[in-house]
């Protein structure tokens, strides 16, 4: 995974709302580069996600037929025999457009709605793809820490959230 | 959704940035978590968290719930993308520099700074085998010419202590840019209400909050806020961002963290190896300081304006360094990087030098004489003779800090109890030194 994109002439922005209605819908994630590796980012997003209730499905072809944190893990998205909400790109930004040339070939058969690239990982091109086809895409952010920083544990490491609110926050 | 967020005013940030209700009583002010350590939900949990693998508290050393708070309330104010508090400003300033630097390692630093800084450089952080190289900065430029290949940072105070004295931030910032490096500056003397020096290119702020942010003179602390935009992997200048680190299992912090690295960095290796962590009750006090901070400070400027103008009328006054004033050489800049107003810590010159200055801390009543600056009160100082008695005459002299010099920080009092007060100090003052 390369470093977060810093030279971009055109930020990306997300509305607070859209990402926090992807997270509350989205119940299976096929993490595409999960590692079984538990000191890789992935490995740990992967294991937070599934601590919030998330089924996430492990793709990775060197690993393929064996396990990750207890999940069986497949080869590509197509061998995967589950229905997939959202499919989570942990590979570099070049690697990107292969996985959604991916994604378009199964998204109807498998009813994946989002796309969602790690931070550091953007590709606006193959987003305009997956955008044409109706699949909502986040790019350059990571999934785990903007579900802290929506829900609140992300305040916790003095993070600012950007989150301005009076309204008691629910348990 | 390719839109930018709302943007909420300073004032709103100073009130509701990090601080909601608290979600199990409903506690509307921020309680004091008043605990050394925190429950874990179970063996695996805990693992994670010490991991760095999942968000939580631990032990009150790297995180507290109303330390927390007040992170993310500096952080917002400066427009940073995150913050971590220590125990004072200068222990931020050594969380900064420690995430920075390697033993051999440089940085640049502006001559005009708080004296504690400047010392805090040269001989304590030399001891560690960083070494600094003050810069004249009154040529933006002179920071070009003393880089070398080891610098890995330059750090100046944009309202210089012991006060007057503007710096211009925009052209320092494209000098670091363009050697690759962070421009850290101390933002304590103008305070994120009076200047956001993110948005003059500067990557890294820091504080000591015991100042204007508390502003009360209750409670020690500091801040070190990153922007979230500089790149640390860009030409292998910072391999503690970017190489794996051994105190973490491998884990890499720019990789892992991304645009809050640093202050994860900062806190998770400096703040847990060296211990100088901010008490919840400090922090408690400075959120509800920094509460009221933009209206103390719109009085703040208020007040030193009329006092300035007063002492450069006054016949025993040789000169006053204000940047406020139209006399000062650093008007013009102060228009541009300090609109609302230059702050409320300066100097000025008495004509009768250094025992004058001796005699006028003594003469006055309502002016407190004591080292701090930023406090509800008035407080009056003879630098030469006690913030920066530690340094030779000619460091003094480039500090503005010369024997004759006396340096004011202008509280919240009626502004003519102040003037009364000053002019019977100083008259008194001429009549014994001369």
């Amino acid at each position: 995974m390369a470093g977060p994109v810093n030279a971009d002439p055109s930020p990306l922005f997300y509305d607070d709302d859209h990402l926090r209605r992807i997270l509350k819908q989205v119940r299976t994630i096929a993490m595409v580069g999960a590692s079984p590796n538990w000191v890789r980012p992935s490995n740990f997003a992967m294991k937070y996600l599934m601590g919030k209730g998330y089924r996430v499905i492990p793709v990775n072809p060197g690993h393929a037929g064996k396990e990750i944190l207890e999940e069986m893990t497949y080869a590509g998205l197509s061998d995967i025999p589950d229905a997939i909400d959202m499919v989570d790109v942990f590979r570099s930004s070049g690697q990107a457009g292969g996985v959604a040339d991916e994604v378009l070939k199964v998204y109807e058969e498998k009813g994946i709605d989002v796309v969602w690239m790690q931070l550091g990982v953007r590709d606006d091109e193959a987003a305009r793809r997956l955008e044409g086809a109706g699949i909502t895409v986040v790019m350059n952010r990571c999934p785990k820490i903007e579900y802290g920083r929506l829900f609140g544990e992300l305040s916790w490491c003095g993070v600012n959230t950007g989150i301005i609110s009076a309204k008691r926050r629910s348990l | 959704m390719s839109k930018p967020p709302k943007e909420y005013g300073i004032e709103t940030l100073a009130i509701h940035a990090g601080a909601r209700p608290e979600p199990v009583t409903g506690a509307r002010n921020t309680p004091i978590y008043q605990t050394t350590a925190y429950a874990f939900e179970d063996a695996e949990h805990a693992a994670d968290l010490f991991n760095l693998q999942t968000f939580g508290f631990i032990y009150s050393r790297l995180t507290n719930p109303t330390v927390s708070v007040l992170e993310e309330r500096v952080a917002s104010l400066e427009g940073g993308r995150a913050a971590v508090c220590a125990a004072s400003g200068h222990a931020a300033q050594f969380l900064a520099f420690f995430t920075l630097l390697d033993p051999g390692d440089e940085f640049l630093a502006s001559t005009n700074l708080y004296g504690g800084s400047i010392t805090q450089f040269s001989h304590s952080f030399n001891r560690l085998g960083w070494n600094c190289h003050f810069v004249d900065p009154k040529d933006p430029e002179n920071f070009r010419r003393a880089l070398t290949p080891k610098c890995k940072a330059i750090f100046i105070e944009v309202l210089a202590n012991p006060g007057g004295v503007v710096l211009d931030l925009e052209p320092i910032a494209a000098i670091a840019k363009d050697a690759g490096i962070p421009l850290i500056v101390d933002n304590t003397l103008a305070t994120p209400y009076l200047c956001r020096p993110f948005e003059w290119g500067a990557d890294i702020i820091v504080h000591s909050t015991t100042k204007f942010l508390s502003g009360h003179g209750t409670s020690m602390g500091g801040a070190l806020i990153e922007s979230g935009t500089f790149d640390w992997a860009k030409d292998g200048k910072f391999p503690t961002m970017t190489e794996p680190d051994p105190a973490y299992h491998g884990l890499t912090f720019y990789e892992t963290f991304g645009d809050f690295g640093f202050t994860m960095k900062a806190r998770t290796v400096a703040l847990r190896d060296f211990g100088p962590a901010m008490s919840p009750a400090n922090a408690f006090y400075t959120i509800t300081g920094i509460e009221s901070l933009p209206v103390r400070m719109d009085r703040h400027i208020s007040n030193a304006k009329t006092v300035a103008a007063f002492l450069e009328a006054h016949d025993t006054v040789d000169w006053v360094s204000y940047a406020g004033l139209e006399s000062s050489p650093y008007h013009g800049l102060a228009k541009k990087y300090l609109p609302k107003g230059a702050g409320s810590v300066f100097t000025f010159g008495l004509r009768g030098g250094y025992e004058a200055g001796v005699r006028l801390v003594e003469s006055v009543n309502l002016f407190s004489h004591l080292a701090n600056v930023g406090d509800t009160r008035s407080l009056i100082l003879h630098p030469a003779s006690t913030t920066h008695r530690q340094l030779t005459d000619e460091q003094r002299l480039a500090a503005g800090a010369g024997p004759n010099v006396v340096r004011l920080s202008i509280g919240l009092e009626t502004a003519d109890d102040l003037l009364a007060d000053l002019d019977q100090g100083l008259t008194l003052t001429a009549k014994e030194t001369t």
